[in-house]
């Protein structure tokens, strides 16, 4: 039936599969970017940049400690969470009473400089990172070829999305955390630490990119600009979705992904910008975003 | 629209020390080429422009607009197509680019003031990112190698630009005009509306302003502004295309970062505040 179409269903499934692949690194990044943004009232420009520092650990970590995949998909997003921390306590946390543009411009600058000091060391061509050799090869399903590191990325993203909305929305820790971002004084009241609180949900939104930029390692190659390429689109995702809901930022990664998957099968001149074109259609008709409250 | 009254005595220091600064910013405008490369200071100029234009946006509407150089660079992309492959004069060629900014601006200001704060942020850079791919792809603007060898040619038909000092005072007349023509615009009653609208949007709703209007209007504005700024750079420095080196990103990220953090009402402001002057 497909065939009908002109389209080739080998590459239509293909373009499928590498969408969802992209839709798992949309909604890790743009759930990352709520969670902080709930807390911190900051849109971390740095994500980008934190994503980059990841696949960069993971290779530092194959090259001069001899720790391979499995290690790094541990260590990296620590390491990195560490560092997040380290700059929520040195510049963040001044700016939380100031106007959201004072943390946009800050985190954007420090974007530039992770950017352009890795660019300096290690130039603009890509660093390869070899897929974990217990998850080389693949499948064939009978409509496609399923490599079996890409299944494994979908899956794992999956989990760590659904878990992050299951401790976020049904336990306690959540509950604690959902009620500071409405209230901290209040919730302080009770004697709960909330700056605490806020940095290390700092340090847990920046691991996600951290965990993300590892995943993304062994497909695209370990580069500087990994992150700066990749940000924008997340940016647009988080307007589409609106960065009301957890599932929302969820939701709408995937969904997205899919979206430009297709686009490059059926239409494959517009498959850079549909994302902006939805991201504008979006906003005619629902400009607080498909899960977005009014605000 | 009556222009809240200021003590008389107090308004007419804050214009004889803003009369004082702008004269002293045009004899150096005027002074420098003697000692500087006219063409780096044609590009700083341009620069200054789009700082102006941006200026206008932030400064007076706190709109942070995050992708103008999205107009910027189509002006120039517009202008350098128009001069050099439609053959128009450079006035026209300019005037085109322009026009071209001002038109993105509607439709990029249209989209992203439906949003407020840091989406309205984020709208503008997605919609720049768009342009850009786009632009890459175009065949007009010869994706990555850009449009080289622009013609300057003969500004009325008159004055040749290829000359360096004529096209310095071009690119000075033209600059110089955009600054008082901002300069009248914040200061006019449409620009007391705009600050209304930066302090405090809901009350200016109340009062009955239309503020997504007065916020579109402004927004156009400053993309053409922008897109002046672009077409003549493009026409000043012959091509559209500049490789920078790899620090350049460090130095600038931590500019951002001790501004944020130490000079939260800018270096000049700062200084001023040290210094004890009200600005």
């Amino acid at each position: 039936m497909l065939e009908m179409f002109g389209v080739n269903p080998q590459a239509l499934f293909g373009q499928l599969l590498i969408g969802l692949i992209n839709g798992s690194f949309y909604a890790l990044l743009s759930l990352g970017l709520a969670v902080i943004f709930g807390m911190l009232n900051i849109i971390n420009f740095t994500h980008g940049a934190q994503y980059m520092l990841g696949a960069f650990c993971a290779y530092f970590l194959l090259q001069y400690a001899g720790l391979g995949y499995w290690w790094a998909i541990i260590i990296a997003p620590l390491l990195v969470g560490v560092t997040g921390i380290v700059v929520e306590r040195l510049f963040l946390q001044w700016l939380y009473k100031l106007d959201h543009l004072y943390g946009l411009l800050l985190t954007f600058g420090l974007a530039l400089i992770y950017e352009g000091t890795f660019r300096n060391f290690f130039g603009s061509s890509g660093l390869p990172y070899s897929v974990p050799p217990e998850l080389q090869g693949g499948r064939n399903l009978g409509f496609m070829f399923l490599p079996n590191y890409r299944a494994w990325v979908v899956v794992l993203s999956l989990a760590v999305c659904l878990s992050t909305w299951f401790v976020i929305e049904r336990t306690k820790l959540g509950a604690y955390l959902r009620a500071a971002t409405e209230n901290p004084t209040m919730v302080r009241a009770f004697g709960i630490n909330v700056p605490r609180m806020i940095t290390l949900t700092y340090g847990f939104g920046v691991a996600l990119a951290a965990l993300a930029g590892v995943m993304a390692a062994p497909i695209y190659n370990v580069s500087p600009q990994m992150g700066s390429n990749l940000i924008i689109v997340v940016f647009a995702v988080v307007v589409i979705g609106g960065m009301g809901s957890i599932m929302g930022a969820i939701v709408t990664g995937f969904g997205l992904g899919i979206i430009e998957g297709l686009t490059k099968v059926f239409f494959p001149e517009a498959s850079n910008t549909v994302i902006f074109i939805v991201m504008a259609i979006v906003l005619l008709i629902r400009p607080a975003g498909l899960f977005g409250r009014s605000t | 629209m009556q222009r809240v009254a200021e003590p008389d005595a107090t308004h007419a220091m804050r214009s004889r020390s803003e009369l004082i600064a702008f004269v002293l910013m045009v004899v150096a405008l005027v002074v420098a080429p003697m000692v500087a490369y006219p063409v780096f200071l044609m590009k700083a100029l341009c620069f200054a422009l789009f700082a102006c234009a941006f200026n206008l946006l932030i400064g007076y509407v706190g709109l942070l607009s995050f992708g103008h150089a999205l107009f910027f660079g189509w002006a120039s992309y517009v202008s350098a197509h128009a001069a050099k492959v439609w053959g128009l004069p450079p006035e026209l060629a300019i005037l085109a680019g322009a026009a071209a900014a001002a038109g993105l601006g509607l439709i990029v200001g249209a989209l992203a003031i439906r949003r407020q704060g840091i989406y309205f942020a984020m709208i503008t850079l997605a919609l720049a990112q768009m342009m850009f791919f786009f632009a890459v792809q175009a065949p007009f603007t010869h994706g990555e190698d850009g449009i080289q060898a622009v013609p300057r040619g003969k500004l009325l038909g008159l004055i040749d630009l290829a000359d360096q000092t004529n096209m310095y005072v071009t690119v000075l007349v033209i600059f110089l005009g955009c600054f008082l023509l901002i300069y009248r615009i914040i200061n006019s009653p449409f620009g007391e509306v705009l600050k209304a609208i930066r302090e405090n949007e809901p009350r200016a709703i109340s009062l009955g302003y239309k503020t997504e209007r007065y916020k579109l209007v402004a927004f156009v504005l400053s993309a053409t502004f922008a897109g002046v700024a672009g077409a003549f750079f493009v026409v000043t420095m012959e091509n559209y295309l500049t490789t920078i080196g790899q620090w350049v990103f460090v130095v600038q990220g931590a500019i951002f970062v001790v501004c944020v953090l130490l000079f939260r009402r800018g270096i000049i402001g700062e200084l001023a505040r040290l210094l004890g002057i009200r600005l």
